[in-house]
Formats: structure tokens, C-alpha cells, sequence
């Protein structure tokens, strides 16, 4: 086996403290990567390594007259031109959930920057001058880029005979899926309402924005597979979607999880994964690819734009009557996570509030536009962000204060959801809110100081463009839902392989996963999980790869339930397995050995009472137990397709902010100053993540409020700002301070009791920036991102 | 073309280098120095930064052949730079690893290697603190703010949050949201005044 | 292509004569993009970081003679007094990394009506020192944007310096991004109050093809000072005479839609920016002038 340079070795955390769960003990990667040894897929490496290179469409939509791959295969240095005619396999489409995705284009591109070459030469400059050489002749097609260009009676089918199992229950090919939810009557309800709201939102598109470009290495195997090191979120999908197109059975690619440099549902689908494989099978060489950031910004799917048509009503005293709504996902070229975003978006669109009658509609829609997919929290942060604002105009309305508004009508445990699925766990809704709305307030115009305005605290902070003129301070509320978990029915389950052993006289547990470690300290938690579960002081965390059984993806919030509960479960059987070994030896010298509860804690079998009756050493001596297991939450159903009802969730997940932001009201330019949240996590297995990754999903939440967008021109469905100068991440002078109130209400369904965290912060941090800035100005603001045109009427 | 320069205190060539390589390029693929990040490769993120003499910059937006002759201190060599700082070996910074004798730079060498973890490495201050602070997830964005972090402190030993904000408004993270990374500053800012 | 290193200002003279299509670089920030992302490929790229000379100022009697390779950072440090609007614009260019690493003759040398020192030149008074083998000159900065990233360079000219004319009166400067740090410019405005000639001097960017001055509302605000008699009695300046002075920088725009903005914001911003520096020169210029009546 060759074995590529950077690849990753296992990693060993020894503690003298227990380091179980509930501590927030520190990452075991956390010095390879302070000291930058820690090997990203970008920073792979292998002797006699090819770089490869991906010609991608200058053009939306577009017939392909010809290619010709002459000149750049001419050229010195160049190894390899491939193009759709050389893909060795009878499959040649990939995706996650429907296979329409080209892994290179045939016959027609559908969207900017679409794959339609791959090169692999010594040099990456020379990949990019030959990949510049291939001449490619498009016959341009109108572009469709909304949901009346894609259902006009004449428009063009983005893609033509589908044969998916959605097809049979749009109402246009040109629509992806659709999912409508009816629960009571809202039209009946409707009458009751003394108010009625309504509201047309839109979302913009934005991106993961991941640092860590998509790269990896492909290197050939002398048993004509390929070993591909590659930093993705679930190493199972992607060889899945791989080996058939590669004409490999699935044992001959090997998948090894390189560095992940954060995620957050861009890595979720195929990048560059196939076109590596393709070029170092057909070269024979390994080859690494790594996109640049000009690159990245089309090769993963970014979050699903959206419009969102939404109607309320709540009697005098404030109670909500009903609610309908439209909303409309534009998925782009190419289908990726778009059924599921539709999923979510369409059940979770009333929010985290009692509402009996509903009538809901969401589809997601094929267009020529870049192809939308997973981003944290999808569906449900886009409905969130128009529930929230209508949440404030029904209050406005009523005359109540928002927050008690929003408490009057909070969901709880109990209450059921426009699915008709019951809330079976703690929903603190209510509060949340109130926790929230507790924090004490961030003093007024802290940017004043003895020698003037200190500009870095003001709207347009370095840019000097207010000593304090024109500044409104506002201050605004949100909360959301978001599911845990795969949903509708989705067989989600991980599988965890644990070992434990004496290494050096020492009691050592492994544990190995597919786990994909994105950033967000799964292998942290894994190891916590073991020093609990097997008492040992040693944790060694294996590399994750395929060979072992899937751990399912790093997405919906879902890792420390599914592969913690995984781990957690494969701990408890070797601990049984341990504990008959234990019997075995030692049952004849103590009755405790039959009677009582067992427990290994601090490197010996413990009774629950507390009494040592041997260290495992001992019990194990020269034995290893292991045990690959797989283990599973709840099922789900799917939802019905056409009234929407289904237990199709596992658990929900929710959070609340408050956002205080100071405007410029006069340059519509935004300074956040402080972006609270309270969040119920039912159990941090590790506090100092759980906040962490709190901190970061509010940030993300307030960069699509006041700046991130993918821009795309209506006219030619290109994108017009691919690059950090133009798609702007908020800095660390644009973020607030984060101040973070963490609840912990036990699901009895989840292993610990714990709750999926990562995306429900993202959610209500959106809405809550925009009501700050919406408090503010006094303006609407329908739309998110907001822009300083926006709140000058200068748009 | 050649290019001869000092990395983290040590004399290193490259040969065959492309005209329009970078230095970000020439450390990562040419001299096995792959701690300074490739996000955005356009000066807006900041994972690229290293010492150029001294001075904090994006390697990115430095061509190869400007750094003939120079000293560059990547986040490899940042724990060697501060212990040489807090010797004594360099006061102002301005330096590079001036104290390195010719000896002891070749035998620099990254530290960890011989580890699975890294654990009984011997870390700089400020990245002793980024590991307790939380504030690494994914830690794409971590070496350049290391790099940054650390010539911060070194200017101005006790930084108001208004000065660590602007010090670091040119590197960008997307998994924190930054508390944390403002917290392992204040944290590295405290332990350096209390002389721990 | 190829690497030239001259090791002087001489040597970087011949190599531009010798190959007129060399592409100077110097902090990199405009150029290394390019190349990075295959917008460009030069035959020649002419390194200026061993010219120790383009590294150095002086302050002379009347004006500062700022070396084009002077990296903001130092500007921001150690020239504050003299030239504030340009230390200002300074501190707003991108990051600290590019601010150690890059300086004025970049920005000349793009000519991108978003470089950031383009308002301050144009308020302060300036003058571009460009030399070649043949002889030195120097360009009036009004005379030297002559396009959408065109400048009044010859094919064989490297900037050497950039003269500025010392602040006699306050300066500001004010830019607006959609982000609080690390942003392009929407647009942006420079002010320099110059009581010695009674005059004031504006620069405009990013809202026309090329950086500009406003120089009707130049000419608006010194008559009106002048008739009201102002920078004598040192009133604070009427709102009515602000508000005009904002419209007229407004109207002096010719911005348009883009990724970073509209062309109507652009007008608008400039017109707050505008109102806004001028009170804050105004108000610098009562208080020094107070304060030196005072003791008097």
C-alpha cells in the first residue's frame, strides 16, 4: 500500500483527569493544528504527484457543439485531457439523493461553471495553460433563473425525461419537489382573526464559505483501485457516488478522511472527488486537486435562495389563528439536497409556535442558477426568517410587546406540529425568550471615549464614515426550530468500531469512526464518550475512513447524537463484553461480580456502590476486545405528499436571540453590537464546544443578514462576485460579542439526554439582526441580506 | 528561477521555481511547509500570514522571487520565535530569528513530527492559549492568526478588545465567530503580563 | 515568463526601458491577484522591493516627497501630522497584513477609481514623480487618471515618488464598504481644509470612471466661505451651505451599478461624506482657531 505523505496518523489523548463528558476538555487535534502540522486535504502530498485541473463553463445553459482537447493535450507536461467521452464506466452521473449530475458535461451545461474538462499535468500552471487550450464551441439556450421562467408554458426542461421518484407528483418538470402540509382548516380559522398580516420575504443565496478549499489527492493502487484522501463530510456518500462512475467495485476505493477546513453543507455533495480518481487511474500517477477560492465559489452548492409568501392571523388577544404560506427554493441546475430542503423548510415553516390550522406549500424549482444544496439549517433558515418578521408585524398589530407575543404562542412539549407529529421532548420556547430577553443590555454609545469617537465600535468601523451622526440604536428578537437528524424516514443510523486494550500496562480504548471532523469536535466528544463509558484515562481516536461502517454525515446536527450514541453504544457492549471477561477470571472472589451494577471508572471495574473489584488490566491482560456496531435513532416516516402529515423528525432543536445593532441610518451601514442567545442543548457533553459552536452559527446567521450574497444576474444566470473581495465574510470587527445562556433540558430519547446544537443557532440570528435594524430605521426590510441601498431607499 | 532565503531561521533554496509562484506556494509545495493556509489566495483572508522580515503579511501576495535574501517566519517556526523573544534573542521582533546560529537552524525542525499528537510540544504562548481558549475548530483560519495574534502581542502587551479587533480585522474565520479567538488573545495578553 | 530584480533605482530604470511591458510589483496586492487567479500573465515582472530608495520619505518645507513603496503602516505612523488625509485613507485600506506590504505608488500605478489614497491625493494637493531612463517629471494628480484604470504613465515611467503638499488645515477622509474592515471601497471622500490659500480641495472615488475632484462644489464652498466671511470670523458653517456643498459633491459622481453598490446609493453616500467631513474640518479648524485666538 502506498501511503500518501501528510496522511493521517492516529490520534492519542491521554488525560490524569477523567475527561468524561460534561468537561469541556480540549481538542485532541488542537496542537497539530496550533502548530500547522495538522494535514488539511489542500496540504496532501505525494512523490511524483500530477495536479489537477477542471475547465468549467464560461456560460449558463448551453448546447456543447464541440470540444477539442488537442492543443492542451500537445502540450509538454500534460499527462491527461479528459472529457465526458473518456468516462470509463456506464454510469456517469452522480448525486446525493437523485442522480442528474453530469460528472462531466454532455451534451449541454446547465448552470456557470459547470465541469466540462479535467487536465492533470506536473505543474499547476501548466494544468491551468491547458486547461485554457481546450476549446470549447456552446450554442447558447435562454436561461431559466425563477419560478415563472422555469413554469412558463414554453420554458425549457433544465432537465429532460426524468425519471426520478419525484417526477410523478410536481406539477412541472422544472420543479424539483414539492411538499405541501395541510392540518385544519386556515381558511375556516382565518374568520377568526381580528389581525391578519402578510408578507412576500425574499433570502438571498449564500454560501458556505468554508476556509479550506475543496482539494484531496487520488493515488492509484496497485490492485487498479484508488486510495483517495479527501476532506468531505460523509466518506460513505461520496463512495457510494464514486466507485460506480469510477467502474470500481466499492472494496477497490479507499477513502481516508484528510483535514476538513470547516464545511457547514458545502461538502456534503461531490467536488472534485471523481476527477482526481479519474485522472490518477488514467495517468497512473496520484494527483491532487485544489480549487481556489475563485473555484470553490462552483464547485459546491451553496443555500437555497428563497421567496417566501406568508399570511397570518391572531385574535385581540394575541393568540395565532393560522397561518399559510408559499415557499419557493430556487435548487439550481442540479437537484443535490433540494427534496430535503423542501422537507424542512415546508414542516418546519410555522416555527416553534402553536399554530392548529396551517396551509403550506414549498417547492424547490430546477433553474439555470448555481445549484443550492445543504448549508446549516437549510429550509428551516430561510422559513425562520420570514416567520420571524411576521411574528413582529402580528404583534405590531395586536399591540403587544413582541417577545410576550411570541411567549403567548410558544410551542411546548406536547404541542403538535403542522405534520401532526407531537412534540415528544422539552421545548423551552417560551423560555428561551425569556432568558434572552433577561441578558442585561450592552451599554449605549460605548464607542464614545475621553479622546473622541472611537471609530472601530461605529457603523462602517476603520472607514471613518461616523463620529456618531445618524446612529439609531435597535434592538430586535428571534427565535427558531430546526430538526436533528435525517429526516422523513431516512434510515440514519452510524456505525462505531471500539477496541480497548492494555498498551504499556495501561488500560487504552479506540474508538473508529467515518466520522467526518469538519471543526465542529466530534473527536473530542468521542473520546469523552469513552473515558465515561470505559473508565480508561486513554483515548486513542483512529483516523476516519472506510473501513469502517458509515458514521453517516456531518450535517443536521446530528454527530454527537448519531455516532456519540454510536460510540456510546459500542462502548456499552465492549464494557459487557469486558465485564464477562471480568466475570470469567475474578466472578468466584467477589458475589459483587454477579449482583451488583458494574462499572469501569478510573481504569477498574467498580461496583455502582463504588467498591474496586479489579483493575481492568488485570481483566484484560494480553485480550482485546472489540466490537464494530451500528446503531440507529428512532425511525422516521416520510411525509405524506399531499397533506404533509408524518412523524418524519426525531428531535427538534431550538434557539433565541437578541440582537442590538447600532445603524447608520443616513449610509445604511450596520454595526452589531451585541447578538445574545439562549439555547437548549439538553446535555453539553463538552461546554466549551457547545458555546463555540453557538458563536459560530450566530455569525454565520449575521453575515447572510447584513452582507453575504452570492449574486447571481438575472439576465445571464452568472455569477457576478465569486471571490472574498466581492462575497463578504463578516470580519472579526463586524462580530458582536456573543453572549451565551445554555439550557440543558434532557431528550430522554437521546443518548445523554443531549440535543443536536449546530444549526439551530444559525437560524434565529438572521431575523434577530434584521428586527434590531427593522427597530432601528422603521423600515420593512423584506429581504436578507440587507444592504446599505436597502436602508437608504437608494437600492 | 532560484530563490534563496531564511524559513524559521534556517537557509533554504528553491529551485525551478515559476516566476509567478507566491511565497505562500513556494512554502507549502516546495519546501514541505504546509502550516500557512491557501483560503482565498487574495489577501481577504489572512490564513497565508507569516513574518517578512519581521513584518505580518500575506504570503499569498508576496511572488516568490521578492523574498531573495529575507527572512520569513511561518506558524512552524512560531514557538521557536516567541521562546527566542522571551530569551531575549529578539526584543523588537524586527529580527526574525536573528539568534538562530547556522547550527541550530539546520537542525530546525518542525516540532511534533516524532508525536502522534503533539503533546509535550513545546508551544508559543499565544498558541498554548488558542488550544485552551476553544478557539480552534476547524483551524484553517489558526495559523495566520497565530501569526498575527502573536506580532500583536508584541507591539502592545496589553490590547484593549478594540486593538485585538483591528489587529486581527484581516483574518478571516468562519467557525467561531471569534469570541473565543478574542478570548485566547486576553487569555496570551494575561499569562505574558503575568510573566506565566 | 521572467523575474528581473533590479537591485536599484537605476537598475529598475534600464529594465523598464528594456522591456516597456515589464509589470513593476511591489506589495504585491493588485498584481499577485492577478497572476494567482490567471487574469494576468506578464512577460516580465519587475521586482521593486530591493529599491531602498521608493522606501523612503521626506518631509521637506512645503510638501512630503513619500517614496512610492512606503507601506501605509508607516504612513499611518509617521505622517500623520503632515499628511492627515492620506494617514486617514490609510488605515482604511484593506488589512494590516496588505497595509505592511503595500503603498501609494500601487494604487497610482493601478489607477482603480477604488484605491483608497486616490480622494486624500486629490484633497491634499499632490504631485506623481515619475522617471524613466529619459528624464523625470512630475504629473499633477488631477492630470494623472486619464481612464478606468489608465494613468498618464509612459510605457517606460515607474513612479518614484509621490510629492504631497503638507497640511496647512485639517483633513478628513471617509469611505464606505459594506463590511467594517478588509473592504473594497463602495465609495469614498476626501476633504483638506487649506486656510493659508482659502481654499478647500475634495477627491471623490469609486463613483466615476476615475478618481475626480467636485470641483464645482470646490468652488461653491470657497466662494461662500469667502463671502461669509468664515475663515476669518470662524462661524460654524450654515446647514444650508453644507447641504449645498453635499449636493454639489453628489452631482460631481458619475458612479455606476455594481456588485458593490448602486449607483444611487453612491451619489447619496458621497453627499453624506461630503457634509459630514467638512463639519468635522470645520469644527478642527474653529477649535485650532479658537484656541490660538485664545492665546493670543
Amino acid at each position: 500500500m502506498t501511503t500518501a505523505n501528510g496522511a493521517p496518523t492516529k490520534i492519542t489523548q491521554g488525560s490524569k483527569t477523567k475527561g468524561g463528558i460534561g468537561e469541556s476538555t480540549l481538542r485532541p487535534d488542537g496542537t497539530l493544528k496550533v502548530t500547522g502540522e495538522f494535514a488539511y486535504s489542500s496540504d496532501m502530498w505525494h512523490e511524483d504527484m500530477l495536479w489537477g485541473q477542471i475547465l468549467r463553463s464560461t456560460v449558463a445553459h448551453a448546447e456543447i457543439v464541440s470540444i477539442d482537447t488537442s492543443e492542451a493535450l500537445a502540450m509538454s507536461g500534460v499527462y491527461a485531457v479528459m472529457t465526458y467521452d473518456d468516462l470509463p464506466a456506464e454510469m456517469k452521473h452522480y448525486g446525493l439523493e437523485i442522480q442528474d449530475t453530469p460528472v462531466l458535461a454532455h451534451g449541454k451545461v446547465r448552470h456557470h461553471g459547470e465541469p466540462v474538462a479535467i487536465v492533470a499535468a506536473d505543474h499547476p500552471e501548466t494544468a491551468r495553460r491547458a486547461a485554457a487550450k481546450i476549446k470549447v464551441e456552446y450554442r447558447e439556450l435562454p436561461v431559466i433563473t425563477d419560478e415563472a421562467s422555469a413554469t412558463a408554458p414554453d420554458a425549457i426542461l433544465v432537465h429532460e425525461n426524468r425519471t426520478d421518484h419525484h417526477i410523478g407528483h410536481v406539477p412541472h418538470p422544472n420543479i424539483v419537489h414539492r411538499q405541501p402540509i395541510v392540518r385544519g382548516n386556515a381558511d375556516e380559522a382565518a374568520k377568526k382573526a381580528d389581525f391578519v398580516v402578510r408578507g412576500e420575504y425574499y433570502f438571498g443565496m449564500q454560501d458556505q464559505a468554508f476556509l479550506g478549499p475543496e482539494s484531496g489527492l487520488a493515488v492509484p493502487e496497485e490492485d487498479g483501485g484508488v486510495h483517495l484522501y479527501i476532506a468531505t463530510q460523509w466518506l460513505h456518500s461520496d463512495l457510494r457516488q464514486i466507485a460506480p462512475v469510477l467502474g470500481l467495485p466499492e472494496d477497490k476505493v479507499r477513502m481516508t478522511l484528510a483535514g476538513v477546513g470547516g464545511a457547514f453543507g458545502g461538502r456534503e455533495d461531490l467536488s472534485m472527488q471523481i476527477h482526481a480518481c479519474l485522472l490518477a487511474l488514467r495517468t497512473g500517477k496520484p494527483v491532487k486537486i485544489v480549487y481556489n477560492r475563485f473555484e470553490s465559489f462552483f464547485g459546491h452548492v451553496h443555500r437555497h435562495p428563497a421567496r417566501l409568501f406568508y399570511e397570518h392571523g391572531a385574535t385581540k388577544d394575541g393568540k395565532l389563528t393560522h397561518m399559510k404560506c408559499r415557499i419557493v427554493l430556487d435548487g439550481g441546475a442540479y437537484a443535490s439536497a433540494s427534496p430535503a430542503v423542501v422537507g424542512n423548510a415546508s414542516s418546519l415553516s410555522a416555527g416553534p409556535y402553536v399554530i392548529d390550522d396551517v396551509d403550506i406549500e414549498a417547492i424547490a424549482l430546477y433553474t439555470n442558477n448555481p445549484p443550492c444544496g445543504a448549508m446549516r439549517g437549510f429550509g428551516a433558515v430561510q422559513a425562520c426568517f420570514a416567520y420571524e418578521a411576521q411574528m413582529d408585524k402580528l404583534a405590531d398589530e395586536v399591540g403587544m410587546d413582541r417577545v410576550e407575543f411570541r411567549r403567548l404562542n410558544a410551542m411546548e412539549q406536547g404541542t403538535i406540529m403542522p405534520t401532526g407529529q407531537p412534540v415528544d421532548s422539552p421545548a423551552p420556547v417560551a423560555e428561551l425568550l425569556r432568558r434572552v430577553k433577561a441578558m442585561p443590555l450592552p451599554p449605549e454609545r460605548q464607542w464614545e471615549s475621553s479622546e473622541g469617537a472611537d471609530v472601530r465600535q461605529l457603523p462602517g468601523g476603520l472607514s471613518n464614515t461616523t463620529h456618531g451622526e445618524g446612529v439609531v440604536r435597535g434592538v430586535g428578537y428571534a427565535v427558531g426550530i430546526k430538526n436533528v437528524g435525517f429526516s422523513e424516514g431516512f434510515d440514519d443510523y452510524s456505525t462505531a468500531k471500539v477496541r480497548m486494550e492494555v498498551i504499556a500496562g495501561e488500560p487504552v480504548a479506540t474508538v473508529h469512526t467515518a466520522m467526518a471532523e469538519v471543526g465542529q469536535g466530534g473527536v473530542t466528544v468521542h473520546a469523552q464518550i469513552a473515558r465515561t463509558e470505559l473508565g480508561v484515562a486513554q483515548v486513542t481516536i483512529h483516523p476516519a475512513d472506510t473501513q469502517v461502517g458509515s458514521a453517516g454525515s456531518t450535517s443536521a446536527s446530528r454527530q454527537t447524537y448519531v455516532t456519540g450514541g454510536a460510540v456510546k453504544n459500542s462502548c456499552e457492549l465492549v464494557r459487557e463484553r469486558v465485564l464477562e471477561i471480568g466475570r470469567r477470571k475474578f466472578g468466584s472472589y467477589h458475589p459483587a461480580w454477579a449482583t451488583a451494577e458494574l462499572l469501569l471508572e478510573g481504569g477498574k471495574v467498580v461496583t455502582d456502590g463504588g467498591e474496586v473489584l479489579a483493575d481492568l488490566v488485570d481483566v484484560l491482560e494480553d485480550e482485546a476486545v472489540e466490537i464494530e456496531a451500528e446503531w440507529r435513532h428512532r425511525p422516521t416516516e416520510p411525509f405524506d405528499l399531499r397533506t404533509g402529515q408524518g412523524n418524519g423528525h426525531v428531535q427538534y432543536s431550538f434557539a433565541a436571540h437578541r440582537a442590538v445593532v447600532e445603524v447608520d441610518t443616513e449610509l445604511g451601514l450596520v454595526k452589531v453590537v451585541e447578538l445574545a442567545c439562549a439555547q437548549d442543548v439538553g446535555k453539553a457533553l463538552n461546554p466549551l464546544s457547545v458555546i463555540g459552536q453557538i458563536q459560530g452559527g450566530t455569525t454565520q446567521g449575521l453575515g447572510i443578514a447584513i452582507m453575504e450574497e452570492i449574486i447571481v444576474d438575472p439576465k445571464t444566470a452568472k455569477v457576478r462576485n465569486p471571490s472574498f473581495t466581492d462575497y463578504l465574510l463578516p470580519t472579526i470587527l463586524d462580530t458582536p460579542t456573543i453572549p451565551v445562556d445554555v439550557l440543558e433540558l434532557a431528550d430522554d430519547h437521546a443518548p445523554y439526554g443531549l440535543r443536536g446544537i449546530g444549526e439551530a443557532p444559525t437560524l434565529s440570528s438572521t431575523p434577530a439582526v434584521l428586527a434590531a435594524i427593522r427597530n432601528a430605521t422603521g423600515l420593512e426590510l423584506p429581504r436578507t441580506p440587507v444592504r446599505p441601498e436597502h436602508l437608504t431607499g437608494k437600492a | 528561477m532560484r530563490v534563496n532565503f531564511t524559513v524559521n531561521g534556517r537557509p533554504q533554496e528553491a529551485d525551478d521555481v515559476w516566476e509567478g509562484e507566491s511565497l505562500l506556494y513556494v512554502l507549502r509545495e516546495r519546501m514541505g511547509l504546509p502550516g500557512s493556509k491557501n483560503a482565498c489566495e487574495q489577501g481577504e483572508c489572512g490564513s497565508c500570514t507569516v513574518r517578512l522580515d519581521g513584518v505580518p503579511v500575506c504570503s499569498c501576495l508576496v511572488a516568490a522571487g521578492q523574498v531573495q535574501g529575507r527572512e520569513v517566519v511561518t506558524v512552524e517556526g512560531l514557538a521557536e520565535y516567541a521562546k527566542d523573544r522571551a530569551e531575549g534573542g529578539c526584543a523588537s521582533g524586527a529580527c526574525g530569528t536573528g539568534g538562530t546560529t547556522l547550527d541550530e537552524a539546520q537542525r530546525w525542525q518542525a516540532k511534533g513530527a516524532d508525536s502522534q499528537t503533539g503533546e509535550g510540544v513545546e508551544l508559543a504562548p499565544i498558541q498554548q492559549a488558542f488550544i485552551d481558549a476553544g478557539a480552534v475548530q476547524c483551524g484553517f483560519c489558526t495559523p495566520g492568526l497565530l501569526v498575527a495574534a502573536d506580532e500583536m502581542l508584541e507591539r502592545n502587551p496589553n490590547p484593549t478588545d478594540a486593538d485585538i479587533r483591528e489587529a486581527l480585522s484581516g483574518n478571516l474565520c468562519r467557525c467561531t465567530g471569534y469570541e473565543k479567538i478574542m478570548d485566547a488573545v486576553r487569555l496570551a495578553a494575561a499569562r505574558q503580563s503575568e510573566g506565566v | 515568463m521572467d523575474f528581473l530584480r533590479p537591485a536599484s533605482w537605476e537598475e529598475a530604470l534600464a529594465a523598464k526601458a528594456e522591456h516597456p511591458t515589464a509589470v513593476p510589483i511591489a506589495g504585491g496586492t493588485d498584481v499577485m491577484v492577478e497572476i494567482n487567479f490567471d487574469h494576468r500573465r506578464p512577460e516580465y515582472l519587475l521586482n521593486l522591493n530591493r529599491v531602498g530608495d521608493l522606501y523612503e520619505w521626506e518631509v521637506g518645507e512645503d510638501s512630503v516627497r513619500l517614496g512610492a513603496s512606503v507601506p501605509y503602516t508607516k504612513i499611518m505612523e509617521n505622517l500623520r501630522a503632515e499628511l492627515p488625509g492620506l494617514a486617514l485613507a490609510s488605515h482604511t485600506v484593506a488589512s494590516p497584513q496588505i497595509r505592511n506590504r503595500g503603498g501609494v505608488g500601487g494604487n497610482l500605478g493601478t489607477a482603480s477609481p477604488a484605491g483608497d489614497a486616490h480622494p486624500a491625493l486629490l484633497a491634499a494637493g499632490a504631485e506623481v514623480e515619475a522617471e524613466s531612463v529619459r528624464g523625470t517629471r512630475r504629473i499633477p494628480i488631477d492630470a494623472f487618471y486619464t481612464g478606468v484604470k489608465r494613468n498618464a504613465l509612459a510605457p517606460d515611467e515607474l513612479i518614484r515618488a509621490v510629492h504631497i503638499k503638507k497640511a496647512d488645515g485639517p483633513q478628513q477622509y471617509s469611505k464606505v464598504g459594506t463590511r467594517n474592515a478588509m473592504v473594497i471601497a463602495v465609495c469614498a471622500f476626501g476633504l483638506a481644509l487649506h486656510p493659508e490659500t482659502r481654499s478647500v480641495r475634495t477627491g471623490i472615488g469609486s463613483a466615476a470612471p476615475t478618481p475626480v475632484r467636485a470641483q464645482a462644489a470646490e468652488e461653491f464652498l470657497n466662494a461662500a466661505l469667502e463671502e461669509g466671511g468664515f475663515w476669518d470670523n470662524g462661524k460654524i458653517i450654515t446647514p444650508s451651505v453644507a447641504k449645498q456643498f453635499a449636493e454639489l459633491c453628489s452631482a460631481a459622481c458619475n458612479p455606476i451599478d455594481d456588485v458593490r453598490g448602486t449607483a444611487s446609493y453612491r451619489r447619496h453616500a458621497v453627499g453624506v461624506m461630503a457634509r459630514r467631513t467638512l463639519t468635522w474640518t470645520w469644527e478642527s479648524y474653529r477649535g485650532a482657531r479658537n484656541a490660538s485666538e485664545g492665546a493670543a
